[in-house]
């Protein structure tokens, strides 16, 4: 509670932090196209006005970034209530199997014994 | 891949108990072994740390088919089990039977999406402008006498502020119809009946590339004896200003030109054709459905008295368009559907307000995004477009330069264009309209470029849109290019190409 009522004013931490909510709230849509979407748009979005100097315009970006965090939230689990199977381009980039030999196991179950 | 882990993991575990039971001290005990002498202190619950972890599914299951190996002298994989027809490898671990699907299903098996022409997926932003709508907020907007009424009302007539502010209109003019089909035929026949009744101007022009609403319009339109003039393109695919101009009549009542054809994504000159329909005083109808949200567009600007708006095109709902209708000077129109007196009179019928802020906030988002959109789906579109044309024999159909970069046309010579269109089954691509993809007639619009038969058959259009990757268009290319040098080494026509042989030279009759 004191690290939050510490940094309430601090806006560059604010900042970071609503980036950092809404790319990991972007990566939980099923949709493998609007989770590429949610992250990229959010941090083309940043990059654009990062060098936004004025208050008034910073505290509206903000505005309007937390907005779209709280549909990101609602969104993200319709999308997750209704999954369908994956894109072809979602798996097949580190290799297909295509031999019948099992020589690529994606599983890496370490640490247990 | 996420739901299969612990599953697999559990299988994986159980497989090497199972393993352990009957092997014993073979594979692991040296596990065992070495972390008990490496810490030197009995430890109760060993540490977890990745060195420690020399225990994998890997290895389990390498070790069971060595052991299979060595017992019955036949490979694992290669043994069916007599009792069940399973294979041995997946009865013995059950894990290496499962990784197996997993590795499989790890491909995916949904094709890349790539027709953005024919629809686009909807935005989430708009589905979630949409869900109050179709769960709490159920009023009829047309009800003035309660507050459920006045809610929707209010949304809307904000949606349709927001298609307003899209094209440059007035909030008044836009009108809800049903989607672009019912905007076109509403603007087309609606003109010429009102015009009908006073009995003096019965001619329309239009254009051969059209949608097929739009000409099965005009055609319905000369069984009752309008008379049409069917422009022809020039082969980029845009119309020629100087043949429109001849071809306007003093009973000409209506022009209908597409602001950006849905084949072949040529971008016609509208502003000058308005231009051209405003000193001749004739009514210009544009069919926008594939332009809006997309390019730029402002109805005074141009001077455009009709267009068609469609919903599903701009990442909005299906089921919903609209129709701009000039105030000033006014259009009129003879409504086709009659009822209550909804929306001006023009189209009556109780509105659906989910669908209608469905389709404003995705206007409001294409024109918050177009400027980053227009930058991504263009660069991606260059992208493809060069990696299609670096393939010999390949062509753009239409005009490069006037040319929305999200519909990109190209014809693959020395192959037939639905066989291509088989084979890229990972992909969702068209190779025309969807409308005619039912026949396998080759598209008109290509026809009417002048294309040959030949080329229209083995063009296939590619359709960029908000939401596609750059991973997606990367596995297209290099698919697309895979199967269309597979297609063209088993033709026996490329072969003749490829020595030389000028294939009109051929005769092909032999008695």
């Amino acid at each position: 509670m004191s690290l939050a009522q510490a940094t309430k004013n601090n806006m560059p931490y604010q900042v970071r932090s609503l980036y950092r909510s809404l790319l990991r709230q972007g990566d939980q849509f099923a949709a493998y196209n609007f989770r590429e979407y949610a992250k990229r748009r959010t941090r083309d979005g940043f990059r654009q006005h990062q060098n936004e100097s004025e208050e008034k315009r910073i505290q509206e970006l903000v505005q309007e970034g937390l907005k779209t965090l709280q549909m990101l939230k609602r969104q993200t689990v319709v999308s997750q209530f209704y999954q369908l199977d994956r894109l072809v381009v979602e798996g097949g980039k580190s290799g297909k199997q295509t031999g019948n030999n099992n020589d690529i196991v994606r599983q890496k179950d370490q640490g247990w014994d | 891949m996420s739901h299969i882990a612990p599953t697999a993991a559990r299988q994986a575990r159980q497989a090497l108990r199972i393993a352990s039971r009957r092997y014993p001290a073979s594979a692991f005990s040296r596990v065992s072994a070495r972390t008990a002498n490496a810490t030197g202190q009995r430890n109760y619950v060993s540490e977890t740390k990745p060195s420690q972890a020399t225990v994998n599914v890997d290895t389990t299951i390498k070790a069971d088919q060595k052991a299979f190996l060595k017992q019955t002298g036949t490979m694992a994989e290669h043994a069916t089990m007599p009792s069940t027809g399973m294979s041995a490898d997946a009865m013995m671990s059950p894990a290496a039977g499962i990784l197996k699907q997993a590795t499989i299903m790890d491909e995916g098996s949904r094709p890349i999406y790539l027709d953005a022409q024919a629809t686009t997926p909807m935005d989430p932003r708009v589905l979630d402008a949409m869900l109050p709508f179709m769960t709490g907020l159920y009023g009829n907007p047309h009800s003035r006498t309660h507050a459920y009424g006045w809610e929707t009302d209010k949304a809307v007539e904000q949606s349709r502020e927001h298609i307003a502010n899209l094209i440059g209109a007035d909030p008044k003019e836009i009108i809800f119809t049903s989607g672009a089909t019912e905007s076109n035929n509403m603007s087309i026949k609606g003109v010429a009946r009102f015009f009908k009744r006073g009995g003096k101007k019965n001619h329309i022009i239009t254009c051969q590339t059209e949608h097929k609403c739009v000409l099965d319009s005009c055609r319905h339109l000369q069984d009752e004896g309008y008379q049409i003039t069917y422009l022809p393109v020039q082969p980029n695919g845009l119309i020629d200003l100087a043949q429109l101009e001849a071809a306007i009549r003093p009973e000409t009542a209506l022009v209908s030109i597409m602001t950006v054809n849905n084949e072949i994504g040529v971008v016609q000159p509208v502003e000058e054709i308005g231009k051209l329909c405003r000193s001749k005083k004739v009514y210009f109808h544009t069919d926008a459905a594939q332009a809006v949200g997309k390019i730029p567009l402002d109805v005074n600007k141009m001077n455009v008295d009709l267009m068609s708006i469609s919903g599903h095109k701009l990442y909005g709902p299906k089921g919903i368009g609209a129709c701009y209708v000039r105030r000033r000077p006014r259009v009129r129109l003879d409504p086709i559907i009659s009822g209550g007196g909804q929306e001006r009179g023009l189209r009556s019928g109780t509105l659906a307000p989910f669908l209608s802020v469905g389709i404003g906030e995705a206007a409001r988002l294409a024109k918050q995004e177009m400027e980053y959109d227009t930058k991504r789906i263009t660069a991606l579109s260059n992208r493809l477009l060069e990696g299609l044309l670096s393939m010999e024999h390949t062509t753009l159909n239409g005009d490069r330069e006037r040319h929305y970069p999200g519909c990109v046309n190209v014809s693959f010579a020395y192959v037939e264009g639905e066989s291509l269109l088989m084979a890229l089954k990972d992909i969702a691509l068209s190779s025309g309209s969807a409308c005619t993809s039912a026949s396998l007639e080759p598209s008109y619009v290509l026809r009417a470029l002048g294309s040959s038969d030949e080329s229209a058959h083995s063009s296939i259009r590619f359709g960029i849109g908000r939401f596609t990757t750059q991973e997606e268009i990367d596995y297209v290319l290099k698919a697309v290019k895979e199967r269309v040098t597979f297609l063209r080494e088993l033709s026996p026509l490329w072969e003749l190409v490829q020595e030389g042989v000028d294939l009109n030279t051929i005769e092909w009759s032999q008695h």
